[in-house]
């Protein structure tokens, strides 16, 4: 299965075209990374995503786009248990990593983190120095490396920093700029090597410039990991991710608490292009509110 | 109408500066009050330095920090504050022994580990214990943890008096300053470095003592110098209950009097003033503020060296 993929999708992504044809060829072959089925989140009473199904596939980046309060954040950060954080938040229904529940009763939170990394919105290195940021991970996790000089090297290099820093890995990551700190962020999750990589708006707090870097760098990684992005800006959805889910929030007439809900799930292509539903379309074309 | 005088120049603006009597009053305010407060530190330091430098003309300085006979009131007078030195270490030692992992673990599970709920309760309940009269403490020390629980519970070899139980009963007083204040730093690191950290597969004992635990280091260093100082400087605990005989401390299970103590105990109204008696209680009242002094610049240098400023 990885031969067919290798040799067939990942070298063959030149446009939009492309995406659909090989996202059709292969139907349902092998189990998606990560699978929601009939997903509701809650935050105690207050039902804040309802009944969301999507699967997002091995090396793909997916986008999940949508107007303020819909939910899409809150999704991603089920994926890797962030919402444990909070007290009385709970899941409903399946979220399915590799065919694992993630919310099965066995299931040890900090291992699904540790094979779900997550990029949060605005830059958070630790207070320390660049090597310790990238080495924290594997440091808790445990990891038996040869060289942890060797790994953070390769973590930076990976994350398109290495060159800027690697005169200076003892000095503080605070004194990075922001895109650079979002680098290093990603680096560091790099680090422990997962299967996945949640982005929870990377770039919303850089500059164009540095966006673009960070977006030139998913698509290098998704070669080797599965990427699902929440993004506020639709060109980024259009120009980075390979299948796009558009969310919504639709207002609870008795209560008027507004609750997150998908709208479309397909093809970046298929939903930036010709969408199937009239809300996506309206939302993609500035219309929507 | 809006057509009419859209079309006239509007006036010219007025931008004189005009007078702000509120600002000025406001302004004299603070800085009156920022005054005072370093004259009365000022007027504090001279009125220790005044009499000390009397004292230190008729005991030379080398006799007074080096000497190890501390015997101001006999007939053959002898002035070494050594004996007094042991004492407060001692006492101060054994104080932070219990006071510095007690209040901190209590931060760190406050802040880290407890529910809200939990956190709201624990917290004014600990600040209570620093509500508690020390003199109700020192008593606590003398009659109960010295009489009952040393000498009558666990046989133990001591007197009625003992740096451990003055140490032991200090050490309770300062675990809410501790802890408050290490707990109040450690709240104060922003969530996103907690969410990072969970993010790689860290446990919340990781996170807490890997990520929050440096980032707060110099609010938990700072609450741990408040505390050291109000070790070394707390009067009533050592006085009821660590002893009044000045001699040198060799274990925890000795009586002796700490500088704090000899001052109490001298200060009684009776030394007449100028006397060398009465210079005496200054002299160590300026060492106890240099060594404050010293404590707080250390603590300064290591907050420096070591904090991850977030």
């Amino acid at each position: 299965m990885n031969d067919i993929r290798n040799t067939s999708v990942a070298p063959e992504r030149t446009g939009s075209t492309n995406t659909i044809v090989h996202a059709s060829a292969r139907p349902s072959l092998e189990v998606p990374v990560l699978d929601c089925d009939s997903v509701s989140i809650f935050y105690d009473d207050f039902r804040a995503v309802h009944d969301v199904n999507f699967a997002c596939l091995r090396n793909e980046i997916t986008a999940l786009i949508g107007p303020s309060g819909c939910g899409k954040s809150t999704v991603l950060r089920s994926f890797n248990r962030m919402n444990d954080l909070i007290e009385g938040a709970r899941v409903e229904g399946a979220i399915t990593y590799r065919g694992e529940d993630i919310y099965g009763p066995e299931v040890d939170a900090i291992e699904v983190r540790r094979r779900i990394g997550m990029v949060f919105q605005k830059p958070n290195p630790f207070p320390k120095s660049i090597y310790d940021n990238i080495a924290y991970g594997p440091r808790v996790n445990g990891m038996k490396v040869d060289s942890m000089d060797d790994l953070v090297e390769e973590a930076l290099t990976r994350a398109a920093l290495w060159d800027e820093v690697k005169d200076k890995l003892k000095q503080s990551a605070l004194g990075l700029s922001g895109g650079q700190q979002q680098r290093l962020c990603i680096a560091r999750t790099i680090a422990v090597q997962p299967e996945v990589i949640l982005m929870d708006e990377p770039c919303s707090a850089l500059d164009p410039i540095a966006t673009l870097r960070i977006e030139d760098l998913m698509q290098e990684l998704r070669n080797d990991y599965t990427i699902v992005i929440v993004t506020h800006n639709m060109q980024q959805a259009a120009r980075v991710a390979d299948k796009t889910a558009f969310f919504t929030a639709e207002a609870n007439d008795t209560t008027g608490d507004r609750t997150g809900v998908l709208v479309e799930f397909g093809d970046t292509a298929t939903i930036f292009e010709s969408p199937h539903d009239k809300r996506t379309e309206d939302y993609i074309s500035g219309r929507f509110g | 109408m809006t057509s009419v005088t859209a079309r006239t120049t509007p006036p010219t603006p007025d931008l004189r500066r005009r007078p702000r009597p509120g600002d000025i009053a406001a302004r004299m305010g603070f800085r009156f009050a920022a005054g005072l407060t370093i004259a009365i530190t000022l007027g504090i330091l001279i009125a220790l330095i005044v009499p000390s430098v009397e004292f230190f003309s008729e005991v030379p300085v080398n006799e007074f920090l080096f000497g190890t006979r501390w015997a101001p009131r006999f007939a053959d007078a002898s002035f070494g504050v050594v004996p007094l030195i042991t004492a407060t270490a001692w006492t101060t030692a054994i104080a932070l022994f219990f006071a510095i992992p007690l209040g901190l673990g209590a931060a760190i599970f406050m802040s880290e580990f407890a529910h809200q709920r939990t956190r709201r309760i624990l917290k004014p309940v600990l600040e209570v214990l620093a509500g508690i009269p020390t003199v109700v403490y020192g008593y606590f020390a003398v009659q109960f943890i010295q009489a009952v629980v040393f000498r009558d519970w666990l046989k133990l070899e001591t007197g009625s008096f003992s740096v451990l139980s003055a140490g032991f009963v200090m050490g309770i007083m300062i675990i809410p300053t501790i802890a408050s204040i290490s707990e109040d730093a450690m709240s104060a690191v922003p969530n996103s470095l907690r969410q990072g950290s969970a993010a790689l597969g860290a446990t919340r004992r990781q996170t807490a003592l890997k990520v929050v635990f440096p980032a707060a280091l110099s609010g938990i260093i700072a609450a741990i110098v408040l505390g050291v100082s109000r070790a070394v400087g707390e009067t009533m605990i050592v006085a009821l209950a660590a002893g009044q005989q000045a001699r040198i401390v060799g274990g925890p299970l000795e009586a002796g009097q700490t500088m704090t103590g000899f001052i109490a105990n001298a200060a009684l109204g009776d030394s007449r003033v100028g006397s060398l008696e009465y210079n005496t209680l200054f002299a160590v009242g300026l060492l106890l503020f240099v060594i404050t002094l010293l404590i707080n610049l250390v603590s300064i240098w290591i907050v420096r060296r070591f904090r991850e400023a977030y």
